[in-house]
């Protein structure tokens, strides 16, 4: 917990001086901080306005939050049903917040958990902010200390463990590719929004029946084998598994399964 | 200006994660929607990253830059706290500065 505080400080510190780095005003990042309250979209944000794209930067960072609507949904109970908690618990609401919540097993623990690291988080990442804000304008020139390199190193720091996720993966580096080749020939700001190209990646028939809300024939969540994958060879019959032999009979399952295709 | 976009975030942002908390037995999200979501705000966060580590306007950043990011990127690769990832990144970069590496 001192860990993620200390982390969200050094973050919170590092947009208050990318904020400045972008010539941005100095009230600029701490009211970000206070009002919006969600890295992702702060970063984005200043960054396409310094890139001169407000409008870009309202959609992006929306976009962005949007991820926001399901978080919500996932820690509402937690949250609670008293309106005051509700509205204050959900300006609280971040990634870690959420991941940390779900992760307890009990719903006391997670009420407990959820405003814990919520207050914390909110309180370390304003710290932050405000110390970054004052530093960056201690520093002269930002490029000499290379914090320039300190923002994309941070954001690489924050996706790679949803990057694990084979799916997200291949969706964000081929997003992440699409921008960096886009860059030389689009419009500021766009770069970035045509990454979403990358969800393309995710398109077939049985995903877009559930993109329309229709029911799917298979789940998403565990495809079936690639279609390069070679021809399926017949599993070699394994003589019949007596009940008793749990262990065995789960063995030969995995065998057949893979057999299967 | 700068106050609109400000306004036009924290009001959206609020909205977006207000709304997931009262809709709970309203609103029924597809799986795959669900899903889909997280995977848009990566794709964003990895081109921002991407773009911003390796472009600077309309060309390449050099050298410098990239270096002291891969580095950051492989130091978060192997689980080194988050503050060692950025000062890391951070520190490389000015080195290769300070060695007359653009």
């Amino acid at each position: 917990m001192a860990a993620l505080a200390a982390a969200m400080i050094a973050v919170g510190a590092s947009f208050g001086a990318i904020s400045f780095a972008y010539a941005l005003p100095w009230w600029f990042a701490p009211a970000m901080s206070v009002f919006v309250f969600a890295g992702g979209a702060q970063f984005l944000a200043a960054g396409l306005l310094a890139a001169g794209n407000p409008l870009a930067a309202v959609a992006a960072g929306l976009l962005l939050n949007a991820r926001h609507l399901p978080f919500g949904l996932a820690v509402a109970e937690t949250v609670g049903p008293r309106l005051r908690n509700r509205l204050i618990g959900s300006h609280l609401m971040t990634d870690e917040a959420v991941a940390f919540t779900l992760a307890e097993e009990t719903a006391e623990a997670r009420r407990r958990v959820y405003w814990l690291v919520g207050i914390t988080l909110f309180l370390s990442w304003n710290l932050g902010t405000i110390l970054g804000t004052l530093l960056g304008g201690a520093i002269g020139d930002t490029g000499t200390l290379g914090l320039d390199a300190a923002f994309p190193a941070a954001l690489f720091a924050l996706i790679l463990p949803s990057l694990k996720d084979r799916d997200t993966r291949r969706v964000a580096l081929s997003g992440m590719a699409i921008a960096v080749l886009l860059t030389p020939v689009l419009p500021a700001g766009l770069p970035v929004l045509c990454a979403l190209l990358g969800l393309l990646t995710l398109l077939r028939p049985v995903t877009l029946l559930g993109l329309l809300g229709l029911p799917r024939p298979f789940t998403l969540l565990r495809r079936p084998a690639r279609p390069s994958s070679p021809p399926c060879v017949p599993a070699p019959r394994k003589p019949p598994v007596r009940p008793d032999e749990s262990g065995m009979a789960a063995m030969n399952d995995a065998t057949d399964r893979e057999a299967r295709c | 200006m700068l106050i609109a976009v400000i306004v036009a975030l924290a009001v959206g942002t609020y909205t977006i994660r207000l709304s997931g908390v009262l809709l709970r037995d309203r609103l029924k999200l597809s799986p795959a929607l669900q899903r889909t979501l997280p995977m848009a705000a990566a794709a964003l966060l990895a081109a921002l990253a991407g773009t911003s580590a390796l472009m600077a306007d309309v060309t390449f950043a050099g050298t410098a830059r990239p270096a002291g990011v891969l580095v950051g990127v492989l130091l978060a690769w192997r689980r080194a706290p988050f503050i060692v990832v950025v000062l890391a990144a951070a520190t490389v970069t000015a080195l290769l500065r300070l060695a007359g590496i653009p």
